[in-house]
C-alpha cells in the first residue's frame, strides 16, 4: 500500500508490528523424532557408560569394615544389662575383636552406627533449641518451647542442652587397639576433634560467654539432660576446649541423620608411627564403654572403619546407577533405531 | 477516597430514606419538581431530595472497605479458603509442620497479588469517575438568574441545565427548549448503542409554542414519570402544568446521559434522572465471568488431587499409628512425648499426624495454579489484542476480549451459530432492482457498476495507481470535506486522499452519515424506468399546470410516481446538506405538528381547506416560490439532468449534495435509489416532508402520521396529504410476506381489480426471483383514505396515543387498523453484500470440523441464497427443508402429527444412511417450524436430523428462538458453542452460547456489549479460532497438566520419605523450599511456556484447519492424561528420591544435606520435563529456565548463609555451600534427571517418529522450507480438504443451487425439466393436502404439466445427464462416477422415499463441479453465476424454474 507515512490519528490503535507482540520471536523448535533424538541417545549412553566405569573403578579402591557390636564379643552381657532399667546407671565395658585382612590406605574414618534409630522423626528433630546451642544466655535459662517436654527438669531447672535430640545423645565410647605382628597392643590414635563441619563448630554451636567465668559457672542453674550421666561442660575431660555446646561428639550427634540406619563420625585416624599410611593389616580390638540402650527399639549398634573416595564412602550404587542408566538409554536407542528403520522412515510428513 | 466513602455513606443513608419513603408512600412513579422553586428551603423541603444526585461512583472499594471487602471477595474462591485454613492450621502446636509465619507466606502472597490487581483496577475507575464528576455544565441558578457553570456531580434532579452543541449530556434530561426553529434537538447516541447516526429529540409539546427563550423562572409544572429503569427505548410520563393540563412525555423528549448534542446550538432541559439512576448507568453492567471448559475439566482433576491428598494423608496417618503401635509400651528414646510429658496414644498421634500431613502435602493442591492461569490468560488476551491480523484498518479497530478468562474455549468450539445480516454480510445495502406495477426493471447498468466495485474490492492493493478509482476517491473525499464542515471536531486528516484503503476507511469512519460509500449512493437508473418517470412527471406537471385532477393519470404511471414518492417519504431518513446543516435555511413554515387532537384535526381539515385543493396546492406553490426566491437556481440545478456519478465517468460531485442519515441502511438505500430517478428527498421536518420531483419541483407532503417500523408488523407506514391530489394517502413499506396479505384489489371496478390481481401475481413472482437472488425484498403499497375513514381512524389513534397504560399495544392495534386494503405499487430488491472472505472463512472453519449453523431473521429464500453464496450450503448437498407453515395454518394441532410422521422416517433414514450422507445434507428450517421443532417432544428428533446435516440454516427466527436453538444444542449435545452476531437481535444468542462473539459493525454496540469477544469482521473469526484458539487451548492445557505433574512429583518425594521416618511427617525438603518451590523456583518457565509456546505456526494452522480438531476433541488434555501424568510424576519422584537415597544410604549424611540435593534434582527434572514439553524455545524460555535455576541457588545460598538460628525448627546453615563442594552432588545431578525423564523422552520420540499426531505433522511441516511446505499443503488441501468430493456416493443426488438452475435453464433445458418432474410427487402431495405452497399456482401447474408429459425414469435422468453437451467441458470422471453412485443408491434399499424426494436427484454437475474447482475463488464463482443470471433475467419470466425448490419445502 502506498501509505507515505503512518499517521498517528487514523491508525492509532494499530498494534505494533514487533516480533514479540506478533508472537514471532525467533525460536528453536526441536522436533522429537528419531533423527534428532537418536544421536543424543547414543551420546548420552556413551557418557554415562564412561562415567559409570570410572566410578566403579574408584569405588573398588576403597575398603570398609562394619562391625555390629550390639551383642558381639563380650558385649552380650552389657546388652542384657541395658535391658534392665534398674541397672541402667551401671557402667559396662566390653571388647570386640576383629581382623583386618588388607591394610587400609590413606585416611581412615572411624564411625559408630545405629540401626533403626529414627533421628528423623519430625517431633524428635524439632525438639531442640538452636538459640540455646548458639550460646544465647536467654535461651540457656529459658529454652524454647520446641524443647518440650525436655526443656525443664522436675525441679524446674532449664535443661542445657534441651530437647530430645540432645537428651538421646549417643554415649558409648570406643578405644581401638592394634595387635601388630609382635602381638603387643598398640592403641590406634584417633583424632576426636575436627570431625564436625567447620561452620558448626565455629558458628552454629557456641558456649555462652560470660567474662571471667568458667564453663561450669556459666552453666550453673541449668540441669543436665535426663539421660545424661555428666553435665555438658564435662563431656570431654581430656580437652577443656572441647566441652559445653562445642563438644564435637555433641555437634555430630545434633546433626540429625536422614535415615533410621545411619553412622556418625567418631574419629579419624591420626597418621602417626605405625599408622602413617593408614591401618595396617592385622588383628584389632575395640574396647567399648557400653552405655547406649537400643533394645527398646530393636536397634543395632555398629562401628565402621572405612576409607573414602573423592565422592564418598564405599558405595557401589552410584557407579551402578550410571551403568544401568547407560544401558537403558542404549536399549531404548536401539529399539528406536529399529522401529524407525522399519516403520517411521517413510515420509513422515506426507502422512496427512 | 475518604471523602468518597463519606459520600457513599450519605448516598446509602439517602437510599435507606428512599426505601422508607417507598414503604410509606407507595409511589410507582417519580415526581420531579423544579429545583429553583425550593432553593431557599435548603433541601429539607425539596421534593427532589430523595433522588440520587449526579455524582457517580463506579468503584468497588473505599480506603476503609478495601481490605475486608476484597478479602471477602477473594474468599469466595474456595481454593483461597483452603489455603488460609492450612496456613492457620500451622499455628496449632501439635500439628504444625512449618514455621507458622512462613506458612502464611504463599497465601498472603497470592492474596496480595490479587488485591493489588483489584486495587489498581479500582483506582483507575476512581480516576475516571473523578474526571467525569468534574466535568462542567451550565445549571440555572436562581440567585444569579442565569446559567452558571457547575460540576457534573453537583447537578441534581430538578435542575435546569443548558446544553450547547457538541456537549455531552450529564444526566437524563427532559428537553424543554431548543434553539432549533423546529424545536428539535439532535443527539448522537454512539456511546449508548453505538449507532452513529443522529437522532432527533423533540421539545416537550407544551413548550413547543414558546416563542421567546425558555425562562426557568416561569416554569412551574410538575413532571411525573417512571421510576428509573434501564430501558433505553422507553420513557413514559406526563407533565402537569399549573393550569392542570397534562401532556404526555415520550422517549422523544428525553435526552440520555452520555449522548452528545449535535447540530443544535442550544437546548435547555430539566434533569429527570441523575447519576446512577440514569438509563445509561443502569445499562452499564460489569464484565461477565464465565468458566471455560478446560477449567471445568481442571476442577475435576483438582478434586482428584484432593482425594489423592487425603489418601496419602490417611495412609501416612495409619502408618504412623502402626509404627507407634509396634513399639508397644516401651517408648524408644527418639520418640518424643507430648509437650506435657504425657504419652501420646498411637491413635491420637495418628490423628495429629493427619493434620500435619495435610499441611506438608498441601503443595499437591497447587496454590499457584489459579494465579498462574490468570496470569497466562491475561498474557494471551494481550497477544490476541496485539495481533495485527485481527486489526481492521478500515475502522481502526481491533479485536476486543471482553471476557478475560475463556480464551482457551476458543480452541474447543464445535458449533458456530452465526447471524447473517451484518455478520456474514456487510449490512451495506445496495439497491439492485425493482418492480413497479408488475413490470420488472432489471437495472443491468447498476448491476454492472456493482460488479465493478466488487472487482475493485478484490484488487484493493493496486488501486492507488489505478486510474479507475480516482473518481471514487474524489467523491469520497468531497464527501469527507463535507463532513468536516459539518463536524468541526472530526479529524481533518481524512481529507487527505491517500490510498484507496484509506479512503475506504475514511468513508467508514464517516459512517456518521450512515451512507457514504459511493457504491451505495450512486445508483445507475434503469433507462426504461427513468423514461417512464420523466414521462409521468411531465404529464403531472402538465396536469397541474392545467389544474386537472391528478387521478386521471394512467394508473401505471401514477403507480410509478407513487412508488418513488413512497420510497422517498416512507422512512425516517434525515436529510442534511453539507453547507446547510439540517434545513436550517428553510423559511419557517407555519408550524404544523402532526395532528394530535381532534380539535386540531377539525381545525386543520375544515371543509374549506379540504375541498379547495387549489388552496393547498397554492400553499405548496407558495412555499415553492419562496424557496425559489431564496435559492435562485437551485431548482434549475436540480432539474438539469445531471446523471448521478458512477464509476468510470469522472463527474463533478454536486456542490450542495444532500446526505441522508437513516436508522437502517436499507432505508437510505431506497432513498438514494429514488434520488437516482430524481425523486429526491430534500427535507424532513416532523410535520412535513419535502420531495423534489422532476418537472414538478419541490413538493411539501404534509406528514400526518408516521407509524414506525416494528418487527411484529414488519412494516412501516406514513400518512401524508398528497400535495398534488390533496388526498390523504397512506404509504406502506414492508416485508412482502405481510404486505401481500394486506393487498386488496378494489371492489368497485373489475378492470382495476383484474389489473391489481395481475400486478400482485407478477410482483410475487418477481419477489421470489429476487429472493432467490439473495436480495432483500420490500413491498411498497399505498392506500388512499377518505376523510371520514381518516377521521374515524384518527379518533381511535388519538385515544391510543394519549393513554398511558398499554399504549404500545393500543398503538399497535391502531396501526393494524390503518394498514389494510392496500394497493400494491411495487417491490424492491436490495442487495446485502457478503463481507470479504466469508466463504473462505466458512470453508476453512468447516474443514476445522466446526458445525456452522446460520440463524437469521431473514426470509428463507434470501437466507438460502446467501448461504449458497458464502458456501455454507454446497450445491452438491441435499437440502432438507422443514417448512410447516401450511400445516400450521390449517391447524396447529395437526402440526405435531404431521411433522412426526415426516420427520421420524426422515431421521431414521438419515441414520440408516449416516455413513453416506452425514456430510451431504443441509437443513433449512423456518421460524414457525422451528417453534415446533424446539418443542420438548420434538427437540430430540430435530437435533437428530440437524446433527446428520452438514449445515443448518434457520430462517425467520426470532431472537428468542436463536437463543433457544443455541441452548438446545449446547445442553443436549453437550458441545461447545459459539454464537456470533452483530445486532441487538443476537444478544440473547450471544449470551447463551459458551463463547459469544460480537461484530462491531453498523448495527450498534449491543451485541458487542453482550459478547465475550468483539471482532471487526467475520473473517477474523478464522484466525481467532484456528490460531489463537488453538494456541490458547494447547498452551493452557499443557500448562495445567504440567502443573498437576509438577506438584504431584514434588509431593510424592516427601511421601516416599515417610516410609523412612516412621510416617512422622518430617520432610527432607526444607520448609522454605517446600513453600517457595511452586511459587518462585519453578513458576516462571511454565508461565513463559504457557504464554509463548506455539505447537504449530500460525501459517500452518490456518492452512491446515484440520488441526483445530485437536482442541475440539480435547486431545491435549484428556482425563486419562491426568493419570498418565500422575504415573509419570510418581515414576520421576521415585527416581529422584531413590537415586539419592541409595547414593547416600548408610552414610553419615544428615537430613537436609541429603534433602537439598533432592530438591535440586527435582527442580532440574521438572524444568527439563518442561523443556521436553516446550515446542518452541525462544529467548524468553532460555532466560526463564536459567533464571529459575539461578534464583534457586541464590536463594538457597543466601538462606543457608544468613542465620544459624532464625528458621527453627529447621536449620540448614551452610548446607548448600557444603553441597556445592561435594562431587557426589554433581554426579547425582547428572544421572538422576536423565533417568527420570528417560521414559517421557522416549515416548515423545516414539510418538514423533512412528505415529505423529496431526499437530506434530503440522510442526514437522513448519520446519520444512517454505517451498516444499507450500507444495505439501496444496497437496494435502486437495486430499484432506475435500474428502467429500472423493468418497461419498451421493454426488449425483445433490441439490443444485438456484444459480445452477438459472444457468442450466439456458444450457440444458430438458434436464431441468426432468429435475422438476422429479419433484412432482412432492408437489402432488402438497396439492392433495390442500396446502398452500408458497410458490404460487403457476409453478405447480407447470410442474404438474411436466410430470404428465415427461414422467421420466431415473435411468432417463442419467442418460440425459450424460448426454448433456455442456458437461463436455468438465472432466468426464465425476459424471461417470456419479452415475455409478446413483446406481448404487438405487440399489440401496435403505434409502427411504422421503429422503429421495426431498433431494433433487439431478445434479447440475456442471455447476457443482465448477464451483468446486477453483481452490480459492468461491466468490468469483458466485459472481460469475450471478452475472449469468442477470443476463438470463428475462428468461426467468418464462421459466421461473428455480422456484420449484420452494415447493420442496412443504415435503415435511
Amino acid at each position: 500500500m502506498g501509505r507515505a507515512k503512518r499517521k498517528p490519528g487514523p491508525l492509532a490503535r494499530r498494534p505494533d508490528n514487533s516480533a514479540f507482540k506478533q508472537q514471532r520471536l525467533p525460536a528453536w523448535s526441536p522436533m522429537l523424532t528419531a533423527n534428532t533424538v537418536l544421536p543424543f541417545f547414543y551420546f548420552m549412553a556413551l557418557i554415562c557408560m564412561l562415567l559409570g566405569v570410572w566410578l566403579l573403578l574408584t569405588v573398588q579402591g576403597t575398603q570398609e569394615i562394619k562391625l555390629d557390636y550390639t551383642e558381639a564379643g563380650t558385649c552380650d552381657k552389657c546388652f542384657e544389662k541395658r535391658k534392665n532399667v534398674s541397672s541402667a546407671a551401671e557402667s559396662c565395658i566390653c571388647k570386640v575383636v576383629f581382623l583386618v585382612e588388607k591394610p587400609f590406605k590413606g585416611d581412615v574414618f572411624f564411625y559408630y552406627g545405629l540401626q533403626n534409630f529414627h533421628q528423623n522423626l519430625r517431633r524428635y528433630m524439632d525438639s531442640r533449641d538452636d538459640g540455646q546451642l548458639v550460646g544465647r544466655k536467654s535461651n540457656l535459662k529459658e529454652p524454647s518451647s520446641y524443647c518440650e517436654p525436655f526443656a525443664k527438669d522436675q525441679n524446674g531447672l532449664p535443661i542445657a542442652p534441651c530437647g530430645a535430640v540432645a537428651n538421646s545423645f549417643f554415649n558409648d565410647s570406643f578405644t581401638l587397639t592394634y595387635y601388630g605382628s609382635s602381638g603387643d597392643p598398640v592403641k590406634v590414635p584417633l583424632l576426636r576433634t575436627g570431625i564436625t563441619w567447620y561452620t558448626d563448630k565455629n558458628v552454629k554451636y557456641r558456649n555462652p560467654q560470660i567474662d571471667n567465668l568458667t564453663l561450669a559457672q556459666v552453666f550453673e542453674g541449668t540441669a543436665k539432660p535426663l539421660y545424661w550421666k555428666k553435665p555438658v561442660y564435662e563431656l570431654d575431660p581430656l580437652d577443656p576446649t572441647n566441652n559445653g555446646f562445642i563438644n564435637d561428639d555433641l555437634i555430630v550427634w545434633m546433626r540429625e541423620a536422614a535415615f533410621p540406619n545411619f553412622k556418625k563420625l567418631y574419629g579419624v585416624l591420626y597418621h602417626d608411627k605405625l599408622f602413617t599410611d593408614g591401618l595396617p593389616a592385622g588383628n584389632y580390638s575395640i574396647d567399648i564403654s557400653y552405655n547406649f540402650p537400643v533394645q527398646y527399639f530393636q536397634g543395632r549398634k555398629e562401628v565402621v572403619l572405612t576409607t573414602l573416595t573423592w565422592f564418598g564412602g564405599q558405595n557401589y550404587f552410584l557407579p551402578i546407577a550410571y551403568l544401568v542408566t547407560s544401558s537403558l538409554i542404549l536399549l531404548i536407542a536401539v529399539i528406536l533405531t529399529v522401529a524407525w528403520w522399519k516403520f517411521g522412515k517413510k515420509g513422515k510428513n506426507m502422512e496427512e | 477516597m475518604a471523602r468518597e466513602s463519606e459520600d457513599a455513606g450519605i448516598a446509602k443513608a439517602s437510599k435507606v430514606k428512599r426505601q422508607r419513603k417507598k414503604k410509606t408512600k407507595e409511589n410507582k412513579t417519580r415526581i420531579v419538581h423544579a429545583n429553583i422553586l425550593y432553593d431557599h428551603a435548603k433541601g429539607e423541603e425539596n421534593p427532589n431530595r430523595h433522588y440520587a444526585n449526579n455524582k457517580i461512583k463506579t468503584t468497588k472499594y473505599t480506603v476503609l472497605s478495601f481490605l475486608p471487602k476484597n478479602l471477602f471477595e477473594q474468599f469466595h474462591r474456595f481454593a483461597n479458603v483452603y489455603f488460609v485454613f492450612i496456613a492457620l492450621l500451622n499455628f496449632v502446636p501439635v500439628v504444625n509442620a512449618f514455621q507458622p509465619e512462613l506458612a502464611l507466606a504463599p497465601v498472603v502472597f497470592i492474596l496480595s497479588v490479587t488485591a493489588i490487581k483489584d486495587l489498581w483496577e479500582d483506582y483507575r475507575r476512581h480516576r475516571s469517575d473523578k474526571e467525569i464528576n468534574h466535568m462542567d455544565c451550565l445549571v440555572y441558578s436562581r440567585a444569579d438568574k442565569r446559567y452558571v457553570e457547575k460540576y457534573w456531580k453537583e447537578v441534581r434532579v430538578g435542575d435546569f441545565i443548558r446544553l450547547r452543541c457538541n456537549e455531552i449530556l450529564p444526566t437524563d434530561v427532559l428537553l424543554l427548549s431548543s434553539s432549533d426553529p423546529d424545536r428539535l434537538c439532535h443527539i448522537e447516541t454512539a456511546t449508548l448503542d453505538g449507532e452513529t447516526n443522529l437522532k432527533q429529540r423533540q421539545v416537550v409539546r407544551s413548550f413547543f409554542e414558546l416563542d421567546c427563550d425558555f425562562d426557568p423562572l416561569k416554569y412551574n409544572s410538575i413532571i411525573e414519570c417512571e421510576k428509573p429503569n434501564n430501558d433505553l427505548n422507553r420513557f413514559r410520563g406526563y407533565i402537569i402544568h399549573r393550569s392542570g393540563r397534562r401532556d404526555a412525555l415520550y422517549k422523544e423528549n428525553l435526552l440520555l446521559r452520555g449522548c452528545t448534542i449535535r447540530n443544535t446550538e442550544e437546548a435547555v432541559g430539566i434533569v429527570i434522572y441523575a447519576g446512577h439512576e440514569t438509563k445509561a448507568m443502569l445499562n452499564n453492567n460489569g464484565p461477565r465471568y464465565k468458566r471455560s471448559k478446560l477449567e471445568r475439566q481442571m476442577n475435576v482433576d483438582v478434586f482428584w488431587c484432593v482425594i489423592i491428598l487425603l489418601v496419602m494423608c490417611l495412609f501416612a496417618a495409619v502408618g504412623h499409628g502402626l509404627w507407634m503401635f509396634q513399639y508397644g509400651d516401651k517408648r524408644p528414646v527418639f520418640d518424643v512425648l507430648s509437650p506435657e510429658g504425657t504419652d501420646l496414644s498411637p491413635i491420637m498421634s495418628a490423628i495429629y499426624l493427619l493434620l500435619t500431613m495435610i499441611i506438608v502435602f498441601q503443595v499437591l493442591i497447587p496454590i499457584s495454579l489459579f494465579v498462574s492461569i490468570e496470569i497466562v490468560k491475561i498474557c494471551q488476551v494481550y497477544f490476541i489484542h496485539q495481533d495485527m491480523d485481527l486489526y481492521d484498518e478500515e475502522t481502526d479497530s481491533h479485536l476486543q476480549c471482553r471476557a478475560l478468562n475463556i480464551t482457551e474455549d476458543l480452541g474447543q468450539m464445535q458449533y458456530i451459530f452465526s447471524d447473517k445480516t451484518g455478520t456474514l454480510t456487510e449490512n451495506k445495502m445496495v439497491f439492485r432492482r425493482c418492480t413497479v406495477a408488475g413490470v420488472e426493471y432489471s437495472h443491468d447498468a447498476n448491476a454492472r457498476r456493482l460488479a465493478m466495485y466488487q472487482e475493485m474490492d478484490s484488487e484493493e492493493e493496486e488501486c492507488t495507481s489505478h486510474g479507475g478509482t480516482l473518481p471514487r476517491r474524489d467523491s469520497v473525499s468531497s464527501h469527507q470535506s463535507a463532513r468536516v464542515v459539518l463536524r468541526s471536531h472530526s479529524t481533518k486528516s481524512h481529507r487527505r486522499t491517500g490510498s484507496r484503503a484509506e479512503a475506504k476507511r475514511a468513508s467508514i469512519l464517516s459512517k456518521h452519515t450512515a451512507f457514504s460509500s459511493p457504491m451505495e449512493k450512486d445508483i445507475t437508473p434503469d433507462p426504461q424506468l427513468l423514461n417512464k418517470v420523466n414521462e409521468c412527471s411531465n404529464q403531472m406537471d402538465f396536469m397541474r399546470f392545467h389544474s386537472q385532477s391528478m387521478s386521471q393519470l394512467p394508473s401505471d404511471l401514477s403507480d410509478i410516481i407513487d412508488f418513488f414518492i413512497a420510497l422517498t417519504i416512507c422512512n425516517t431518513v434525515v436529510v442534511s446538506s453539507p453547507n446547510q446543516p439540517r434545513q436550517k435555511v428553510w423559511a419557517k413554515v407555519p408550524s404544523q405538528s402532526p395532528v394530535k387532537t381532534i380539535e386540531d384535526f377539525i381545525k386543520r381539515f375544515t371543509p374549506s381547506r379540504l375541498t379547495s385543493g387549489s388552496n393547498s396546492s397554492s400553499s405548496s406553490n407558495s412555499t415553492l416560490t419562496k424557496l425559489d426566491e431564496e435559492h435562485p437556481g437551485s431548482l434549475d440545478h436540480a432539474f438539469s439532468t445531471v446523471l448521478p456519478c458512477y464509476d468510470g465517468k469522472a463527474c463533478t460531485p454536486e456542490e450542495g449534495e444532500l446526505r441522508y442519515e437513516a436508522e437502517s441502511p436499507d432505508e437510505a438505500a431506497l432513498v438514494y435509489a429514488a434520488r437516482a430517478y430524481k425523486c429526491s428527498l430534500v427535507g424532513r421536518l416532523p410535520d412535513q416532508v419535502t420531495v423534489e420531483l422532476p418537472h414538478l419541483g419541490k413538493l411539501n407532503f404534509e406528514l400526518l402520521h408516521t407509524l414506525g417500523f416494528d418487527s411484529t408488523r414488519k412494516r412501516m407506514s406514513v400518512v401524508v396529504r398528497h400535495p398534488l391530489t390533496d388526498q390523504i394517502t397512506v404509504y406502506t413499506k414492508g416485508a412482502d410476506s405481510v404486505i401481500m396479505d394486506l393487498i386488496k384489489p378494489p371492489d368497485t371496478d373489475t378492470a382495476g381489480r383484474k389489473r391489481q390481481k395481475k400486478i400482485v401475481f407478477r410482483t410475487q413472482s418477481y419477489l421470489n426471483l429476487y429472493a432467490a437472488d439473495g436480495l432483500r425484498t420490500l413491498c411498497i403499497a399505498k392506500k388512499i383514505l377518505s376523510k371520514e375513514e381518516y377521521a374515524c381512524w384518527l379518533q381511535h389513534h388519538l385515544e391510543a396515543e394519549t393513554s398511558i397504560q398499554g399504549r404500545e399495544q393500543l398503538l399497535f392495534e391502531s396501526a393494524l387498523r390503518l394498514e389494510t386494503n392496500l394497493h400494491l405499487l411495487g417491490a424492491t430488491g436490495i442487495e446485502d453484500r457478503l463481507q470479504d472472505g466469508v466463504p473462505e472463512t466458512i470453508a476453512s472453519l468447516r474443514k476445522a470440523g466446526l458445525q456452522i449453523w446460520v440463524l437469521t431473521g431473514d426470509k428463507q429464500e434470501t437466507a438460502v441464497n446467501i448461504a449458497y453464496a458464502c458456501k455454507l450450503l454446497d450445491p452438491e448437498e441435499e437440502i432438507l427443508t422443514l417448512n410447516a407453515d401450511s400445516q400450521v395454518s390449517s391447524s396447529n394441532q395437526n402440526f405435531t402429527d404431521s411433522i412426526n410422521p415426516s420427520s421420524s422416517p426422515l431421521s431414521s433414514s438419515s441414520f440408516h444412511t449416516t455413513p453416506f450422507t452425514v456430510h451431504r445434507l443441509g437443513l433449512v428450517i423456518d421460524g414457525r417450524t422451528l417453534a415446533y421443532a424446539l418443542d420438548k417432544s420434538l427437540e430430540d428428533k430435530f437435533l437428530a436430523i440437524a446433527r446428520s446435516c452438514r449445515s443448518v440454516l434457520c430462517c425467520r427466527s426470532t431472537p428468542l428462538q436463536k437463543s433457544m436453538v443455541v441452548k438446545l444444542v449446547r445442553n443436549k449435545l453437550k458441545v461447545m458453542t459459539l454464537a456470533i452476531g452483530d445486532g441487538a437481535n443476537d444478544v440473547s444468542m450471544i449470551q447463551v452460547a459458551d463463547v459469544g462473539v460480537g461484530i462491531s459493525g453498523q448495527e450498534g454496540m449491543q451485541a458487542v456489549m453482550a459478547s465475550d469477544f468483539a471482532l471487526p469482521r467475520f473473517r477474523y473469526l478464522q484466525k481467532l479460532l484456528l490460531v489463537h484458539g488453538h494456541w490458547c487451548y494447547s498452551r493452557l492445557a499443557n500448562m495445567i497438566l504440567y502443573f498437576f505433574y509438577k506438584n504431584a512429583m514434588f509431593v510424592a518425594l516427601i511421601f516416599w520419605y515417610q516410609f523412612y521416618c516412621g510416617f512422622s511427617g518430617s520432610a527432607m525438603i526444607d520448609q522454605w523450599y517446600l513453600i517457595f518451590f511452586n511459587l518462585m523456583f519453578s513458576a516462571f518457565p511454565q508461565l513463559i511456556t504457557g504464554t509463548l509456546d506455539k505447537d504449530v505456526s500460525a501459517e500452518t494452522l490456518q492452512q491446515l484447519p484440520q488441526l483445530y480438531v485437536n482442541g475440539q476433541n480435547s486431545e491435549e488434555y484428556k482425563p486419562y492424561m491426568f493419570w498418565m501424568n500422575m504415573i509419570d510424576a510418581i515414576y520421576q519422584s521415585l527416581i529422584c528420591f531413590f537415586v539419592p537415597y541409595f547414593a547416600y544410604a548408610g552414610s553419615d549424611v544428615d537430613l537436609f544435606t541429603w534433602g537439598t540435593p533432592i530438591t535440586t534434582l527435582a527442580l532440574f527434572t521438572i524444568l527439563l520435563h518442561l523443556g521436553i514439553e516446550t515446542k518452541t524455545w525462544t529467548r524468553m524460555n532460555w532466560l526463564s529456565i536459567i533464571f529459575s535455576i539461578a534464583l534457586f541457588f541464590t536463594v538457597a545460598l543466601c538462606y543457608n548463609a544468613s542465620c544459624p538460628t532464625c528458621y527453627s525448627p529447621s536449620n540448614l546453615y551452610w548446607t548448600m555451600q557444603r553441597l556445592l563442594q561435594d562431587p557426589l552432588f554433581y554426579l547425582l545431578s547428572g544421572v538422576t534427571p536423565v533417568a527420570a525423564l528417560l521414559p517421557r523422552y522416549f515416548y515423545r520420540a516414539c510418538q514423533g517418529t512412528l505415529f505423529p499426531s496431526p499437530v506434530q505433522v503440522g510442526r514437522q511441516l513448519d520446519k520444512l522450507p517454505a517451498e516444499t511446505r507450500r507444495n505439501i499443503l496444496s497437496l494435502s488441501r486437495v486430499k484432506v480438504g475435500s474428502p467429500v468430493h472423493l468418497k461419498p456416493p451421493f454426488l449425483s443426488l445433490t441439490k443444485p443451487s438456484p444459480k445452477g438452475y438459472a444457468k442450466k435453464d439456458q444450457r440444458s433445458f430438458p434436464t431441468s425439466k426432468i429435475s422438476q418432474a422429479k419433484q412432482m410427487p412432492v408437489l402432488q402431495t402438497d396439492e392433495e393436502k390442500g396446502q398452500r405452497s408458497p410458490v404460487g399456482p403457476i409453478d405447480s401447474e407447470k410442474g404438474l404439466l411436466d410430470l404428465y408429459t415427461l414422467v421420466p425414469t431415473k435411468v432417463d435422468t442419467l442418460a440425459s445427464t450424460k448426454e448433456a453437451p455442456t458437461f463436455a467441458r468438465e472432466q468426464q470422471n465425476p459424471v461417470t462416477k456419479d452415475s455409478e453412485c446413483l446406481d448404487k443408491t438405487l440399489e440401496s434399499s435403505a434409502l427411504s422415499l422421503s429422503s429421495w424426494i426431498t433431494s433433487t436427484p439431478l445434479l447440475t454437475q456442471a455447476d457443482s463441479v465448477q464451483l468446486a474447482l477453483p481452490p480459492h475463488g468461491g466468490s468469483q464463482c458466485v459472481k460469475y453465476t450471478r452475472n449469468s443470471e442477470e443476463r438470463l433475467s428475462s428468461d426467468h419470466t418464462v421459466h421461473p424454474v428455480h422456484r420449484t425448490e420452494q415447493s420442496l419445502h412443504t415435503t415435511l
